[in-house]
C-alpha cells in the first residue's frame, strides 16, 4: 500500500456547494479506481502567494489517499489539468515519516503550541486602577461662554 | 592569588565567540518538512523570498536538500512567492 496526498487550489468564484462538489468528483475518482480516501482536508479559503489566472485568492483542498499502485494518478492529473475549475494541483507521495505527520496533525499533536503559562508576577501595569476614559460632559453655558456666535443664535 | 571568580573583565568576554551551528531537524528529531506550512518554512528563505544558505541556518545537507524541495512545492501551490519584496 502506497499513501500519497493531492493538493490542489479550486477557483474561489465559484459557489460554496460547487467548490464542495469539484472536491467531491475527485474523491469519486480515487475511489473508482481502486483508491481508498484517507482523509480530506479542507483548508479553506487563503490567499495566494502571487495571482493565478487573475485570482488573488483560491480555496484549498488536500486529499490524502492510499493505493495499491499509482497507475492511476496519471488519470487523476489529467482530470485536474483539464478542469477549468481547478487553478494548481500536487500530488505527493509520503513516506512513512510522512504518514505519521499527517496523522499527528490529524489528532491535533502538530500546530498547536501550547501557549506559555501566564507570568504570576504582576507588572506595574496591572497594579495601577483602570480607569476609564469619560470625556467631561460639555455644559451648554460653558460652549456660550466659548463661542459668541452660539450666544447669538440663541438670542434670534 | 585571585580565584577565578574574583577575576573581571573590561569587557564580556563571552562577545566574539562563535557559537556552533546546528541542524535544528537532526536536533529536534524532525522527520518530515510540510509543504503546506508556510510559517515554518518562512524560517528558510530571505526577504526576497530566496532559499538560505546552509551556511546560514545550519541544515545537514539531508535536510536541506528536503527543505528546497519543501519550499519548490509551497511556491508551485501559491503557498510561498517566487519573488518578493519584504517578505518578513
Amino acid at each position: 500500500m502506497r499513501q500519497f496526498e493531492v493538493t490542489f487550489i479550486v477557483d474561489p468564484v465559484l459557489s460554496g456547494d460547487e467548490v464542495k462538489s469539484t472536491a467531491k468528483t475527485y474523491q469519486d475518482i480515487i475511489t473508482n479506481e481502486g483508491g481508498k480516501v484517507i482523509h480530506v482536508d479542507e483548508m479553506g479559503l487563503k490567499p495566494l502567494a502571487y495571482s493565478i489566472n487573475k485570482r488573488s485568492t483560491g480555496v484549498y483542498y488536500c486529499i490524502e489517499f492510499a493505493a495499491e499502485t499509482g497507475n492511476f494518478i496519471a488519470k487523476l492529473e489529467l482530470a485536474l489539468k483539464r478542469d477549468e475549475r481547478i487553478m494548481r494541483f500536487l500530488t505527493v507521495r509520503l513516506d512513512k515519516y510522512g504518514i505519521k505527520y499527517n496523522e499527528d496533525k490529524r489528532n491535533g499533536k502538530i500546530g498547536k503550541r501550547i501557549p506559555k503559562e501566564p507570568a504570576t508576577k504582576k507588572s506595574h501595569i496591572d497594579t495601577i486602577p483602570y480607569q476609564a476614559f469619560v470625556p467631561a460632559p460639555v455644559v451648554e453655558k460653558e460652549l456660550k461662554a466659548i463661542d459668541p456666535e452660539m450666544a447669538l443664535l440663541e438670542k434670534k | 592569588m585571585a580565584t577565578q571568580d574574583e577575576i573581571k573583565f573590561l569587557s564580556n568576554p563571552n562577545i566574539g565567540k562563535q557559537q556552533k551551528k546546528y541542524c535544528r531537524f537532526k536536533k529536534f528529531g524532525l522527520k518530515h518538512i510540510d509543504y503546506k506550512d508556510p510559517d515554518f518554512l518562512i524560517q528558510f528563505i530571505n526577504q526576497q523570498g530566496k532559499l538560505l544558505p546552509r551556511r546560514l541556518t545550519g541544515n545537514s545537507l539531508k535536510f536541506q536538500r528536503r527543505v528546497s524541495s519543501a519550499v519548490k512545492r509551497a511556491r508551485h501551490l501559491a503557498i510561498l512567492p517566487f519573488v518578493s519584496d519584504l517578505l518578513k
